[in-house]
């Protein structure tokens, strides 16, 4: 329920940022290979504790949804796990929950993830994947719990809808994207027309080996991790290859939303569409992010908007590299009544950051960051877990890992105001600002 | 049975040493990856503030980053961060920790870093001023504009009248509008001192270098008396409680507290134990009682959850229930959906099924923490600014073992009963209509 309140001084720098840089260090051996039924499984073992985390991620996140029945995604995966192969929900949770096993589930706009941690022991370990392969491979998609998880998302929509941080996220991803799938979101109408049939259809159309990435680590060997795999993907449906999304537009003009709003704080956002995973432009992105407004407490806009002026808990910018060009967002809450103020102090610094570009002490700075503290990114079987699947599901090399910190340091101040000047069009900026003084 | 099948993963590295100046270390050896977590532990936190002061513990720990006599405002984040490091810092009810985490070789860094502002901080009334306005952004952030937030404030000060758990640790936003930076002072003073402080290691590391290390940097700071501890006892309460808080937000909702006992001395008690059982079965995993029966069975909810933690410098603790009802359902309807439940377990008990599956997953979630270092670090540095030692942690599988079911309703019998409740509702007031439609204006910059 509700832990210690504990008050972390600037949540953005905890969780802004895990998606991004994937890197490998020296021990982390990777191993790839297909199935036979054609998914593509990365693998590291380690043995040092008695655990295994799993993970399959299927291209069918919400861009595979249409405007009409956005959260068909979403919902599809959430389903898989409400009955399988005969075993009912409550089965489902109580098995799992009798071996301490986790199951988990992710989905996003790319990938629709099921993760499995569990003792490496038997019997637990079988058990567990008993239970996660049923899930993945032979869902039954109960009607009366159809029924019963659309009632409890439409409530949930609609309180989303008088939150002013869902509203203002929701009406950034519209203005940002415009008709592409990326723009879409779930609403109470488009999930009341989502049917069982939309389910068996969707999960037949993406849930197949081809689609699917399979990232495995710890404690079993190569031969087991090969045997998992198999088992985790020889009965999913026989499907094409999911099509490629299609291209984002670019914003034409400028667009700024002013939603009204009772709470205390403006809760505004900036931003554009940004990169795509693998675009060469990636590395110069992200170090100057994190210059910009990725670092934490020594980022720019930190400095200006909080450090300087007080006017803000928060304030952040990212790139959440995508299949296609995923957003680049500043975004920051503030009361009302200084709206305008921290608005312009963020346009100021981002226009001046553009203009100028970083110094090469920034430019050090950040490098120092981001390669000395590079172990930590890999200092446990979930972060890796985490790397493994987005290598996998990015077609991203073999080597990223290795290579991360050299791409890091290549990095010149040059580079940066070149490809945030031709990727960021801070004249055609998507602004929005929910809650605004009156 | 099951825990006998997993030795060599209790405790097999951990080391405690004390300075002179009474501070402790405890260091524990995780040599899975080249990586540290340090953590420094002040047992200082809303717990020991007075009124008119709230929220000044968690304000010292934003003064924290401002500068020392070497330190210039800010740069301590800095050094870490161009050290390859992340920091930051929080502050409870029982405690306030600052942390980094670090490529192994860093730790010396981070020891004098941490060492210097322990005594040489500069809390100059220009920072002050910047830095209360952020943290009154903070108050508005987590709280003021989130409905269940000001239920769960509003239901701590419902449930305490004269223990300070009754205050927000964020503190009342009067209170932080005069605060000022002698309160600050005040504050750190009071409670900054070697001999009110625990270094916690986690890592890659030689735990006789930690304590060489440790020994060099906090070993010179001279011990003050800290301040005065009153006891502040809650009074007895004496029939049920009911507030309602009318905030925006669309669905309504309900947070319910019964009076309970903390773990107060680990040799001999063994109610919390139980209750935490208690509140596995109802809310352990999906299936538990109240998410299957309530969610899934008669839908009167779309939400549920129960929750008890043993844990409190306090010595003060609260079994806790809450729920978001079905649209339809009133927060009436799941008042007496969740009580139906409590009254289930004490006429009729839990079976050793179900006390079976949430012991599993308590045996299961020690493996698993090993996977985090600094989760393993938090452990040690909670118990032991709460007042109990981190050494609990290798009785408590067995502990919970030992609980029988009877145990278990025994204890529900004795304290889910109505006249220690606090029961707090939402009201749920409509964003005006018109206020959603946005306004879309062309912004040529």
């Amino acid at each position: 329920m509700r832990a210690d309140m504990n008050l972390f001084k600037n949540l953005a720098l905890l969780t802004a940022g895990l998606l991004f840089a994937v890197q490998a260090y020296a021990g982390v051996k990777i191993e790839n290979w297909q199935t036979s039924t054609g998914a593509d499984v990365y693998f590291v073992e380690n043995h040092d504790l008695p655990i295994i985390d799993i993970s399959v991620n299927f291209a069918a996140g919400s861009a595979r949804d249409t405007v009409e029945k956005a959260g068909l995604s979403a919902i599809t995966r959430h389903m898989t796990t409400t009955g399988a192969a005969g075993m009912s929900e409550e089965e489902i949770s109580k098995r799992m929950a009798d071996i301490g096993a986790i199951l988990g589930g992710e989905h996003d706009m790319d990938r629709a993830g099921f993760k499995l941690r569990t003792l490496s022991k038997l019997p637990e370990r079988e058990q567990a994947l008993d239970i996660y392969s049923k899930i993945i491979q032979q869902p039954d998609f109960p009607e009366a719990i159809l029924q019963r998880e659309k009632t409890r998302i439409i409530a949930n929509l609609k309180e989303s809808a008088t939150k002013p941080d869902s509203i203002s996220s929701k009406a950034f991803m519209k203005a940002v994207y415009g008709d592409h799938p990326y723009g879409f979101s779930s609403e109470p109408e488009t999930v009341a027309a989502i049917g069982r049939a939309d389910l068996l259809q969707f999960y037949q159309a993406y849930y197949s080996a081809n689609n699917a990435v399979i990232a495995l680590i710890g404690d079993m060997s190569r031969e087991q991790a090969a045997e998992i795999a198999e088992r985790l993907t020889a009965a999913l449906p026989k499907a094409a290859s999911a099509p490629p999304l299609s291209a984002v537009g670019l914003p034409q003009q400028a667009v700024e939303q002013r939603i009204e709003h009772p709470a205390s704080q403006s809760h505004i956002l900036l931003g554009y569409p940004g990169v795509s995973r693998g675009d060469p432009d990636y590395f110069p992105l992200y170090v100057g992010n994190y210059i910009l407004g990725g670092g934490g407490f020594v980022s720019r806009l930190t400095e200006e908007v909080r450090e300087k002026r007080g006017l803000v808990y928060s304030v952040y910018s990212y790139f959440m590299p995508m299949a296609v060009e995923g957003p680049f967002q500043i975004g920051l809450q503030t009361k009302k009544e200084q709206g305008e103020e921290a608005l312009k102090v963020v346009r100021d610094t981002l226009d001046g950051f553009m203009q100028k570009g970083v110094t090469e002490a920034e430019l050090k700075a950040a490098k120092q960051n981001i390669i000395g503290g590079f172990p930590l990114r890999l200092d446990s079987n979930a972060k890796i877990l985490d790397y493994l699947a987005v290598i996998g599901f990015y077609k991203l090399p073999l080597t990223y890992l290795d290579d991360f910190n050299k791409e890091v340091d290549k990095v010149t101040t040059a580079q940066i105001k070149d490809a945030f000047n031709r990727r960021i069009n801070t004249d055609n900026l998507v602004t929005v600002i929910v809650g605004t003084a009156q | 049975m099951l825990v006998a099948m997993l030795p060599g993963l209790l405790h097999a590295a951990t080391h405690e040493f004390k300075l002179d100046n009474g501070m402790r270390i405890i260091v524990q050896e995780d040599h899975r990856s080249p990586v540290v977590v340090s953590q420094v532990w002040y047992r200082a936190g809303s717990i020991d503030e007075v009124n008119g002061k709230t929220g000044v513990a968690h304000v010292l720990e934003h003064m924290m980053f401002k500068g020392t006599k070497e330190i210039k405002p800010g740069q301590f984040s800095r050094i870490i961060a161009a050290a390859g490091g992340r920091e930051n810092a929080f502050t409870g009810r029982d405690y306030t920790a600052y942390f980094q985490q670090l490529e192994k070789s860093q730790l010396p860094l981070s020891i004098r870093l941490e060492a210097d502002r322990m005594h040489n901080l500069v809390l100059t009334e220009e920072e002050f001023a910047k830095e209360i306005k952020v943290v009154m952004e903070e108050r508005r952030w987590r709280t003021e504009d989130k409905a269940q937030a000001q239920v769960y404030e509003q239901f701590n000060a419902a449930v305490y009248n004269a223990h300070p758990y009754g205050r927000p640790i964020v503190g009342w936003m009067n209170d932080l509008e005069h605060m000022t930076a002698a309160d600050a002072r005040e504050w750190y003073k009071y409670w900054y001192t070697p001999n009110n402080a625990l270094l916690v290691v986690v890592g890659d590391v030689d735990p006789q270098e930690v304590y060489k290390l440790a020994k060099k940097h906090f070993g010179p700071i001279k011990p003050r008396p800290v301040a005065e501890r009153k006891p502040q006892a809650e009074p007895e309460q004496k029939g049920e409680r009911r507030i309602v808080v009318k905030a925006q937000a669309e669905l309504p909702y309900i947070l319910m507290g019964f009076r309970a006992p903390a773990l107060n001395d680990p040799a001999s008690d063994w109610e919390p134990y139980a209750l935490e059982l208690l509140a596995g079965v109802l809310d352990g995993n999906a299936s538990a009682r109240l998410n299957q029966e309530l969610v899934r069975d008669s839908q009167t909810a779309i939400e549920v959850g129960a929750g008890y933690s043993m844990l409190s410098r306090g010595r003060q603790s609260l079994f806790m229930l809450e729920g978001t009802p079905s649209q339809g359902k009133t927060v009436a309807d799941l008042e007496a959906a969740l009580l139906q439940q409590v009254e289930k377990i004490k006429s009729s008990g839990v079976t050793a099924e179900e006390l079976q599956r949430v012991k599993a997953q308590v045996i299961a979630a020690d493996v698993y923490k090993r996977d985090s270092m600094f989760y393993q670090a938090m452990e040690i540095g909670q118990l032991e600014t709460m007042g109990y030692s981190w050494k609990i942690l290798d009785d408590y599988q067995a502990r919970l073992e030992a609980v029988t079911p009877e145990q278990v309703q025994e204890v529900a019998r004795k304290y889910l009963v109505r006249d220690v409740l606090t029961v707090a509702t939402l009201d749920p007031q409509p964003i005006e209509p018109k206020t959603n439609k946005p306004q879309v204006n062309p912004h040529a910059r």
